[in-house]
């Protein structure tokens, strides 16, 4: 018997056996504790991340609807068709197969495989708004792509299409750019944002939030469950937004311009500011912009000369000409140089010598002697001259500055510009030398030439002070707190003079005698803008307000190359009417039968 | 005849229970959302080799140990020349389909040789070890067993099947220990191979040969042992980039990615990353029977057969794990006990040695599934699906219910 295999040496490695067996199965045990119990919210998520796809539910955007009720922008019900893939070459391959069912273009197929780089865990979108042919045929040919995702996305709709476009832009997909903003945070990539207007300026009301559909994907990408593998986040809607714009009276108004007439209006309610309408023309189609804009329109919008795609009332800055002679006036009565009674010292005669240069009226037969009210009726140029020789440089261009010349208006629209006016005399200092310039500029500034250009929104702005108690009124789309300051400091009496010298203009022998209303006292100032492109194409404008001796309505239009200012008095005129008396008066009750 | 074979009901009990527990799983590992059928129809086949396990166990039982011992040369000779023919004809299958393991004749896949080779070493090695009058205390001492031992190892590692050899060497040592070879002679006999794997890190190489130095110093082997095993340790420590570079490309890779699953998490780590995000998902109680999402939808490789354990830990959580590891740990208990009750040093060197050879191939297979050891591709015994193992196994527990039944109801009065 060998002393190896004594019976207690047998016990004793017997019990060490036993120990280092127990031992090693305990640190076994030991790692799956660690790993199922204290990892387990870690391998939790990532088994999650393996099986789970999020397929984003888009919301419905806000509905915008105007004062009445309407509606300026809706949803109708769209699909996108989108991969899951595990990787880039299944995806294209996927797509080379689809191409042979459906139609898609190279350019398509490299569209959704950058989409599926940017976010390879999300179906990458092939098709932002398919039709619903494409979706039937795709239907029938489902159990061939096992990663396809049909998914019923609402897509923004504008019934009016372009004749809304300029207030409440469009939709469109977020760019990369955008997603790497902090203004974007949140944002995934594919979804629908606003890209002007509206649209974009009431982004986070009007966005609702993104649901969440879970899809089982196996090992492969193809997809296993459709639904149920996890509880779906419902999307959730956005809220509605009221605006202050009067459908009717902004589709009278895209009549008025038809096809032919380019250029913007503005229609204010001067004690509130609230955007009657607004209307740049001419307009895109933001309907098409939705899912995509296709390359030709788009190539059509950028090349067409008449640039639907620049906001005439919000971004074009015209010279004011005439129309900014109510400012001239009006800081001549606040700083108290003349009176509405005061006559000029030299008459006009068609024309003004100013040291060796001799300034013309635009009626070259001459307006003779005139008060600021007559010379404010027939817009005479060689009063104005003086005028502002009386004012002097230094004052007329702080008026124009306290005036709020130089500013943007603050309507609640991404696109404004702000106006340009000089902010002091030190500005024709830096602009020409100090001795580069002379007091001349102040006669062309006085009449609304030189270094003066307006957006038609600013001068709108500028004209409900005069048709209130001068006071401005912020320009709002939506119905929002009303914001009014006080710009100029005239007694009411002086105002009321005012808007009743500016509805000589509309009368006989006014410059716009053509743009009365019957049985409306129609303020308001033609002007006639130098237009730098093309000397003989002149800008036409015409600022007004309705009724004069209390203004409901303030109408700026401008015309592009429109010529004189009455061709745009006669269309202000049409909308005030339109508004004035097709949507003011009170609508007859007639009784069934009668 | 019955009766006295069951004479150790708890270890027939816990062979009876891990296999059905296994059956379970692999019928689990079959139900994906895309079905492969021979995946899906696994826990049938499986079925079938149950039962004829169960009968070749019975067999093997009623077999005297005096039999199996008088048998150990003609059937370790016979393993031999099976393992060379495989080597010959043989046809790698599944994830280890370069691998020479199958032994085919005509096409036909009949068997994996080196599953039953486990058993034939320990009942030749058991025999070696208990002609001994005394247990082995110097290297020269050890030159029959290593014989033994290496000769089917050889052919093993020339298939090749990394993760059998490692088995081998596991069974090796362990008996080698059990028949009174003294630790620091185990660790000496060891110590090439330790420098082998050490050498990746010249400085973790350094500290080894450093404490093996004192451990010859300290314990004294014959001085041309004790230079042997220095000379060895530094000639191990030199070759192992030369081996490195003979290994195939795919068990460097496994090797790289045990140290960092991370560094190729497509390819290499995939599976054992996914494995780890299985068990790790299972939590507590599991996702549920049949409901494992790694396993369901692909995610996880080889579930029914070497990362069976992963659904375990998948749909059955720490508590499965728990109770499939304890039962494990019972029947490893059971078999220390059977060795130490056996009536001769032979039966209980087999009993030993058997009970050795499934611990190194749970622990293996059960550390590989969270990254504890590299990725062998070798079987967990009882539930990995497969017949030649499952057979191997029951053979074994026929054995131990032999050896079990004729050893004494307490140990230690071996008569000689």
């Amino acid at each position: 018997m060998s002393t190896s295999f004594h019976p207690n040496e047998v016990q004793r490695r017997g019990r060490i056996a036993s120990g280092l067996v127990a031992l090693t199965m305990f640190v076994l045990v030991s790692a799956f504790f660690r790993t199922q119990v204290l990892r387990n919210a870690q391998y939790t998520l990532e088994s999650e991340q393996n099986r789970l796809r999020e397929v984003p539910l888009p919301a419905p955007r806000g509905i915008i609807y105007d004062r009445t009720g309407q509606i300026i922008a809706e949803n109708l019900p769209g699909y996108t068709v989108s991969l899951l893939a595990p990787g880039v070459d299944s995806l294209r391959a996927a797509l080379r197969r689809l191409s042979g069912t459906i139609p898609l273009t190279a350019p398509q197929m490299d569209l959704a495989v950058r989409r599926f780089r940017r976010a390879p865990n999300r179906p990458a979108v092939i098709l932002a708004d398919a039709s619903f042919d494409v979706v039937s045929v795709l239907e029938e040919h489902r159990i061939e792509f096992p990663g396809l995702i049909i998914q019923a996305s609402p897509k923004r709709y504008y019934p009016d299409g372009a004749a809304v476009a300029s207030f409440v832009g469009y939709t469109g997909e977020i760019t990369e750019a955008e997603l790497t903003r902090d203004a974007f945070r949140g944002y995934k990539a594919g979804q629908q944002v606003g890209k002007g207007g509206l649209e974009k300026q009431y982004e986070a009301q009007l966005r609702g939030r993104e649901g969440t559909r879970f899809v089982e994907v196996d090992a492969r990408g193809r997809v296993v469950r459709e639904a149920g593998a996890r509880a779906d986040i419902p999307p959730e809607r956005a809220a509605v937004l009221r605006t202050n714009i009067d459908l009717d009276l902004q589709r009278f108004i895209v009549g008025l311009f038809g096809d032919s007439l380019q250029g913007g209006v503005v229609a204010l309610d001067p004690k509130t500011g609230a955007v009657i309408a607004l209307h740049s023309a001419p307009a895109y189609d933001p309907n098409r912009f939705t899912g995509g804009i296709p390359a030709d329109y788009w190539k059509a919008l950028n090349t067409d000369p008449r640039r639907p795609l620049y906001n005439k009332v919000l971004q074009g800055r015209y010279e004011p000409g005439s129309t900014f002679k109510l400012a001239t006036a009006s800081i001549a009565l606040e700083r108290k140089v003349a009176t509405l009674d005061d006559r000029m010292p030299t008459p006009c005669s068609g024309g003004y010598q100013f040291g060796n240069r001799y300034f013309r009226c635009w009626e070259h037969k001459g307006h003779g002697s005139l008060t600021m009210r007559e010379a404010i009726a027939v817009s005479c140029d060689v009063y104005f001259y003086q005028l502002g020789l009386k004012i002097g440089i230094e004052r007329l261009v702080a008026g124009g500055v306290s005036l709020k010349f130089l500013d943007r208006t603050g309507i609640d629209l991404p696109e404004e510009s702000p106006s340009q006016f000089p902010y002091a005399v030190e500005y024709y200092n830096k602009r020409y030398g100090p001795r580069g310039w002379s007091n001349a500029v102040v006669l062309n500034l006085s009449i609304g030439q030189g270094e003066n250009s307006q957006t038609v929104l600013n001068m709108a702005r500028f004209y409900t002070a005069l048709a209130t108690d001068g006071r401005e009124a912020q320009p709002s789309i939506m119905q929002r707190p009303v914001k009014r300051d006080s710009i100029m400091s005239l007694t009411p009496d002086q105002l009321v003079a005012l808007r009743d010298a500016m509805v000589g203009v509309t009368q006989a022998g006014g410059s716009a005698a053509s743009a009365a209303i019957q049985g409306v006292r129609l303020a308001g100032k033609t002007g006639t803008a130098q237009n730098s492109q093309d000397p003989k194409r002149d800008h036409a404008w015409f600022v007004g307000m309705a009724p004069a001796e209390q203004p409901k309505v303030v109408v700026a239009v401008m015309l592009e190359f429109g010529g004189h200012g009455t061709r745009a008095a006669r269309i202000a005129s049409k909308i005030i009417e339109h508004f004035l008396k097709v949507k003011a008066a009170p609508v007859p009750v007639t009784e069934a039968g009668t | 005849m019955i009766g006295r074979t069951l004479a150790d009901r708890p270890l027939a009990a816990l062979a009876v229970l891990l296999t059905v527990f296994g059956i379970i799983v692999v019928y689990s590992a079959g139900q994906t959302d895309v079905i492969v059928p021979v995946v899906a129809r696994a826990w049938q086949r499986q079925l079938g080799w149950f039962l004829i396990a169960t009968l070749s166990a019975l067999l093997a039982s009623r077999a005297s140990v005096r039999v199996l011992e008088w048998s150990a040369w003609p059937v370790y000779l016979g393993g031999l020349l099976l393992l060379s023919v495989t080597l010959v004809f043989g046809s790698g299958a599944g994830t280890a389909a370069s691998q020479k393991g199958w032994l085919t004749i005509a096409g036909v896949r009949l068997g994996q040789p080196s599953e039953l080779a486990k058993i034939f070493v320990v009942l030749m090695l058991a025999r070696v070890l208990a002609a001994r009058r005394e247990a082995p205390t110097s290297l020269i001492d050890l030159w029959q067993p290593a014989l033994v031992a290496f000769a089917p190892w050889a052919l093993i590692m020339l298939q090749p099947d990394l993760g059998t050899g490692i088995v081998f060497i596991g069974i090796f040592f362990c008996m080698l220990f059990w028949s009174g070879v003294k630790w620091p002679l185990l660790v000496l006999a060891g110590s090439p191979g330790i420098s082998l794997i050490l050498a990746f890190s010249t400085g973790v190489w350094g500290v080894w040969f450093v404490a093996l130095v004192a451990l010859v110093i300290w314990y004294r082997p014959y001085l041309w042992e004790g230079v042997a095993v220095v000379v060895a340790n530094v000639v191990a420590g030199v070759i192992a980039p030369i081996l490195w570079d003979r290994l195939h490309p795919y068990q460097q890779r496994r090797l790289l990615v045990f140290l960092d699953p991370q560094s190729d998490p497509r390819a290499s780590g995939y599976h054992v990353i996914q494995s780890q995000v299985a068990i790790g998902s299972g939590g507590w109680l599991g996702k549920g029977y049949l409901d494992g999402s790694q396993k369901r939808l692909a995610f996880l490789p080889a579930q029914h057969t070497d990362f069976i354990f992963s659904v375990v830990g998948e749909e059955l959580g720490f508590m499965g794990v728990s109770i499939a590891l304890g039962l494990f740990l019972w029947l490893f208990l059971r078999t220390v006990r059977v060795a130490q009750r056996a009536n001769d040093q032979f039966s209980s060197l087999v009993a030993f040695g058997l009970g050795a050879g499934w611990f190194v191939h749970v622990i293996v297979n059960v550390g590989m599934t969270l990254n504890l050891m590299p990725i062998t591709g070798i079987p967990l015994p009882f539930f990995s699906y497969g017949g030649s193992f499952l057979l191997s196994c029951w053979l074994a527990v026929g054995i131990l219910l032999r050896v079990s039944s004729e050893g004494r109801g307490r140990a230690g009065t071996f008569a000689m």
